[in-house]
């Protein structure tokens, strides 16, 4: 065991600092949160950036325009970019991590040739129509319906916490393609061009007030069968391999940015007075932000546990969703002790009185998402206890 | 960067499981309560044939030794473990278990040791440095019930000086590897109370099915395998540290940070067990206790989570 980088990872590294260094002081302002035209237009210009430095595609193979990195390699050049305050990977999310990869192993060579490298030039932005009003944890009993009516498949239905819907040119979309069998055998996988007609993109507000998801609304929407990946009833397996290329790098930046601002509390904790001492005077407040950070430490360790795991097997394996768990209950545990520190400062949600108010509250709202979005802590739970431990199914 | 056991560590630590799960069997660890804990020098002289102790004096580095020592605390072997290990280096005798050294860092508002009737030696660790005390030469009170049955405590009223035979900096490590090798032991007790809180999860049957098919049940698991593989992640860290291989070179930070979650999750792992052992669980019969009862006096050596969380934010 070690926790040390190779000669090639540490050039790898330096190679992407200089250039990080020379193009990052030259970047124009990045648009406000809620300005998602602008914001597509600066997350596709910094794609394109990467994309002719040679840097798009970190986890894609060589063959299809990828950098064909070992997951070591995408942790330094999470870490490099985090370090530079380089924009993140924004809109493309979906692209690049998602669909991108579905498409590597399951698209026809027309398919590849067409969207690949569109994707990776950050030309096409993708979003993800999975999930239905009536079908979250239980994602396999999706209904909205696609009908064969000879070259087309006819939609209906109804997906939501679609990020980026309004302002994506393509959607990975699970549709029901039969009725009559068991849950997982009667869906298929499609690729669905964004603004056909019949489709209806509404806004869905986030408890924070934000609008990156959407609800996307299908009444008698034409797609072509051409547009099928996979087979047809055989979407499940195509949808599931995509989860396979995760490689334990898919919180590296935000544990960074986390173990960051919990030093940040730190320091803000020394210039915080009340009643005449500073809030660092408090023995047991000292306690909790010394707990937190130890704890943060040691999920990086996780992280890069779940890393090598990744470099050796090509699979993250059950570390993954223990990371999940521990990150969100501490990701929680971090935003609460912040806002309790902050006290009504607390009560904005951008930065108020010349305190970093924004930072810690926003972390604080993002946390009750952790323990939800891409399966709840519950769900997690589940899959620990019965494919980790073994223990029996409830039904 | 791997880091994952490579062969030659995977082979070792399963060298030592195979080793401990012949020899000390929980029935071997439980027929020790009758003995009132007093430690069986056979064993110990077995365990330091195994090379438990002298890993390090071996030239084995501390990963090696805390993937051994997470093995010890596994199979709940009781005694001075850390300090027979730390001591090898300079006590050949330490090294092959032919004599039992123990340490002690004197503590407050009482003044603990543990096993002092069956130690040959006593280290007392001392900011300044550490001495040698001749065991017989300390005076104190001889606990009825200790809390943990296999650990017997004495309430001591005279330390002697003892005799210098290191100096501050080495004391300072002892400290610091001594939390490490601690944070493996109850590594160790983490997988061990969950291996039996499984197994009884699957077999204990109540309202027509395995309990461990309950939610509630299981979603407790999956609690302490997730606190279980942070504190692994924590423990080897800190260990490829020391050995000069890891990204951090605050030994001490790093050390702190493994005795601080093994400690919390140690206690949360063996309360847990308990509970899920329900009413069976509070029995004497059942072994969930026992990684409970060894967890909490690991918490107390070489600092409690709570003193290395107030260390910790020092250095914030």
């Amino acid at each position: 065991m070690d926790l040390q980088f190779t000669d090639a990872e540490n050039s790898f590294r330096l190679k992407l600092r200089d250039w990080l260094s020379s193009v990052i002081p030259q970047l124009p302002h990045e648009p406000h949160r809620n300005d998602w035209i602008g914001r597509r237009e600066y997350d596709s210009m910094w794609q394109r950036m990467l994309f002719d430095a040679g840097f798009a595609g970190i986890n894609w193979p060589r063959e299809y325009g990828g950098l064909g990195a070992t997951p070591t390699e995408h942790l330094i050049f999470l870490e490099e970019t985090e370090r530079a305050r380089a924009p993140y990977v924004g809109q493309n999310f979906v692209g690049l991590l998602h669909a991108g990869p579905t498409l590597i192993t399951e698209a026809s060579a027309e398919q590849k040739a067409f969207h690949l490298p569109a994707i990776l030039k950050g030309e096409h932005i993708w979003c993800q129509g999975f999930s239905e009003p009536g079908a979250g944890s239980d994602l396999a009993s999706l209904s909205c319906r696609a009908i064969r009516d000879g070259d087309d498949y006819v939609i209906n239905g109804q997906k939501i916490w679609t990020s980026f819907g309004h302002t994506a040119d393509y959607c990975e979309m699970l549709v029901r393609t039969d009725t009559d069998v068991p849950k997982h055998r009667g869906i298929t996988w499609l690729i669905v061009p964004m603004g056909l007609p019949g489709m209806d993109v509404r806004p869905l507000r986030t408890l924070e007030g934000s609008t990156e998801f959407c609800e996307v609304f299908f009444d008698e929407v034409r797609v072509p069968v051409a547009n099928r990946v996979g087979d047809e009833n055989d979407g499940w397996r195509v949808a599931m391999v995509t989860l396979s290329f995760e490689r334990g790098t898919a919180f590296v930046s935000e544990m960074l940015q986390s173990m960051e601002l919990a030093r940040d509390l730190a320091q803000l904790a020394k210039r915080i007075t009340r009643n005449g001492v500073t809030a660092w005077d408090d023995a047991g407040l000292r306690r909790d932000i010394g707990r937190i950070c130890a704890e943060l430490d040691a999920l990086w360790a996780l992280t890069k546990r779940n890393i090598s795991q990744a470099q050796r097997t090509g699979l993250v394996g059950p570390g993954g969703n223990v990371f999940k768990l521990a990150y969100a209950e501490l990701r929680t545990r971090l935003g609460e002790l912040a806002m309790h520190l902050l006290d009504r400062a607390s009560l904005s949600i951008d930065d108020i009185g010349d305190l970093p108010t924004h930072a810690h509250v926003h972390g604080r709202i993002h946390a009750l998402s952790l323990g939800i979005a891409a399966g709840t802590s519950q769900v997690q739970r589940n899959i620990v206890a019965e494919r980790i431990l073994g223990l029996p199914k409830e039904r | 960067m791997d880091f994952e056991l490579n062969d030659d560590e995977r082979s070792l630590q399963e060298g030592i499981r195979s080793f401990l799960t012949g020899r000390c069997t929980i029935d071997v660890v439980r027929s020790n309560e009758e003995t009132g804990g007093a430690l069986d020098r056979a064993l110990w002289q077995e365990l330091g044939a195994v090379g438990v102790f002298s890993l390090r004096a071996d030239g084995f580095g501390m990963t090696e030794s805390v993937l051994a020592f997470e093995e010890l605390g596994r199979s709940l072997v009781a005694g001075p473990l850390v300090a027979s290990h730390l001591a090898a280096t300079r006590m050949p005798a330490a090294a092959n278990g032919s004599r039992i050294v123990g340490l002690i860092e004197p503590s407050e508002p009482v003044n603990i040791a543990e096993h002092l009737a069956s130690l040959d030696d006593l280290v007392v660790v001392r900011p300044e440095g550490l001495f040698v005390v001749n065991p017989a030469e300390v005076v104190g009170v001889h606990a009825e019930r200790p809390l943990d049955a296999l650990t017997p405590i004495t309430a001591v009223s005279h330390l002697p000086q003892g005799e210098l035979i290191a100096d501050a900096a080495t004391a300072h490590i002892w400290h610091r590897d001594g939390m490490v090798l601690t944070a493996a032991l109850q590594l160790g007790l983490c997988l061990a109370s969950i291996d039996l809180a499984k197994q009884y999860a699957m077999q204990r049957e109540q309202f027509g099915r395995p309990i461990g098919s309950f939610q509630a049940v299981k979603h407790l698991l999956a609690d302490m395998l997730t606190k279980a593989e942070v504190t692994r992640a924590a423990v080897y860290a800190a260990a490829v540290n020391i050995d000069g291989r890891g990204d951090s070179t605050d030994l001490m930070q790093t050390a702190r940070m493994a005795k601080m979650l093994a400690g919390d999750s140690a206690l949360f792992c063996g309360k847990a067990g308990i509970q899920v052992h329900g009413g069976m669980g509070f029995t004497w019969e059942v072994d969930a206790q026992r990684y409970w009862k060894r967890a909490c006096v690991l918490d107390t050596h070489f600092g409690n989570s709570d003193e290395h969380a107030a260390a910790f934010s020092a250095a914030l």
